[in-house]
């Protein structure tokens, strides 16, 4: 297959994601709200207290982008499966591998990316300053595709299977674990005068490390699910 | 051409079918034939690769489909019980996309001709989840009708919901496929006859 004709493909898969996203604003907007809710909450809880509050920040919005991403996540092949797309995935001429890393990049889109764009609003809840708040976005960035890749070898493993959700959550919140330390962490760097140079640049090296293996691991997932 | 020798299949505990051998030249037609749950749906998977066999090898033109891999897959088109559709998109998004996805191009002239070959003209840009159950097959033959330049075309109970012309139709277009050298396999419960150059038949035993 030619260069063109796989980019065809690939952007094929992302662009049919993305028009079905937009057909079921309501399948977006759950995680989005849910993220947005839970992080409002916690001042709520713990009261106005603004040390408190920046010390808290940045693990709240990590551990609810977490979950928020984790709620999307059953959704990512459970419906090409039922509906027999998933088989045409894999019967295409192209790598199943690449095929599923464009449909993680649309996940991405429709689930990491409204988070990202929402957190710096929640920061300010928390009194984060505006240096805190870039090195959030920017480790929301680095470490929200992380989790897409990451989660898509639960969601291809779990696929089909009763009870699959809370199956799903055991599996994968563990590997989130160290995006969860440097994200978070990053912030605090920042906040507390450090630089957050070192926590990016392992979010960055998560990054590929995971971008070079789930997406093969995904598609393995995916053959052994189908049979 | 297509080859299988010593195929067995195992679902559970128990042996589908064991000792397949057949091969499938251009022009040949594969009808499938036996009872719910004899094995038709698993033999047509592990033709296409979606299912790995207990035992045997599967060759195309010489070369086992797992080893030939992309080469293999670029000249199949699997219709299966499922028509791959998406319910929020319409049906020319669906043909498109699906077209492109699986490396065939195809224009939009192409498109309308096929939807219109399938009678969906005029329903084009209507949603998928609102047509029939006939309807949506309608949508899954017309990307079948798109993929004449794929030879081996596999089949799963084609003509589910199809009505009397719909089925006609189809037929045709198997028999244009096969009469151009194309191989067809096919399960089917339906009385539908398909002349082939050459037929081969496949019978399992409840």
């Amino acid at each position: 297959m030619s260069g063109p004709g796989l980019l065809a493909s690939v952007c094929a898969v992302i662009e049919r994601e993305l028009r079905i996203a937009l057909r079921r604003r309501s399948d977006v907007m759950t995680s989005l709200i849910f993220f947005v809710i839970v992080v409002s909450l916690f001042p709520l809880g713990v009261g106005a207290d603004p040390a408190l509050l920046r010390t808290l920040g940045p693990g709240v919005v990590w551990v609810a982008a977490l979950l928020a991403c984790m709620l999307a996540l059953a959704r990512l092949f459970a419906a090409d499966h039922a509906d027999g797309t998933l088989e045409q995935l894999s019967l295409a001429p192209q790598p199943l591998m690449l095929l599923v890393l464009a449909k993680t990049t649309a996940h991405w889109l429709t689930t990491g990316l409204p988070l990202v764009v929402v957190a710096p609003l929640l920061g300010l809840q928390f009194d984060l300053g505006s240096e805190p708040l870039l090195v959030l976005i920017a480790s929301l960035l680095l470490g929200t595709p992380t989790l897409s890749l990451i989660g898509a070898i639960g969601a291809a493993l779990t696929l089909g299977l009763r009870g699959g959700g809370a199956l799903l959550a055991l599996l994968i919140l563990p590997l989130y674990i160290p995006v969860l330390i440097f994200g978070a962490g990053a912030v605090e760097a920042v906040a507390a005068g450090l630089g957050a140079g070192a926590h990016l640049s392992l979010l960055a090296a998560l990054f590929l490390g995971t971008l070079a293996f789930a997406p093969w691991a995904t598609a393995l997932a995916l053959r052994i699910s189908m049979e | 051409m297509l080859s299988v020798s010593n195929l067995e299949c195992v679902r559970g505990d128990r042996s589908l079918f064991a000792g397949l051998n057949f091969s499938l030249a251009a022009g040949t037609l594969l009808a499938v034939r036996g009872a719910n749950g004899s094995g038709k749906t698993s033999l047509l998977r592990i033709l296409c690769g979606l299912l790995p066999p207990a035992n045997g090898t599967i060759t195309w033109n010489g070369t086992d489909i797992a080893e030939a891999g992309e080469e293999f897959r670029r000249n199949l088109a699997y219709l299966g019980h499922l028509n791959s559709l998406k319910d929020e998109l319409s049906a020319v998004e669906n043909l498109r996309l699906s077209l492109q996805v699986a490396g065939i191009a195809g224009d939009t002239q192409q498109l309308l001709a096929a939807l219109e070959w399938s009678g969906l003209r005029e329903r084009r840009h209507q949603a998928c989840g609102s047509l029939s159950q006939g309807q949506r097959r309608r949508v899954a033959l017309a990307r079948l009708w798109l993929s004449r330049a794929q030879t081996l075309w596999i089949l799963d109970e084609p003509f589910t919901a199809l009505d009397v012309a719909s089925v006609e139709r189809t037929r045709i277009l198997l028999e244009t496929h096969l009469a151009a050298g194309g191989i067809v396999a096919l399960t089917t419960h339906q009385d539908v006859a398909v002349a082939a150059p050459a037929t081969h038949t496949v019978e399992f035993a409840p």
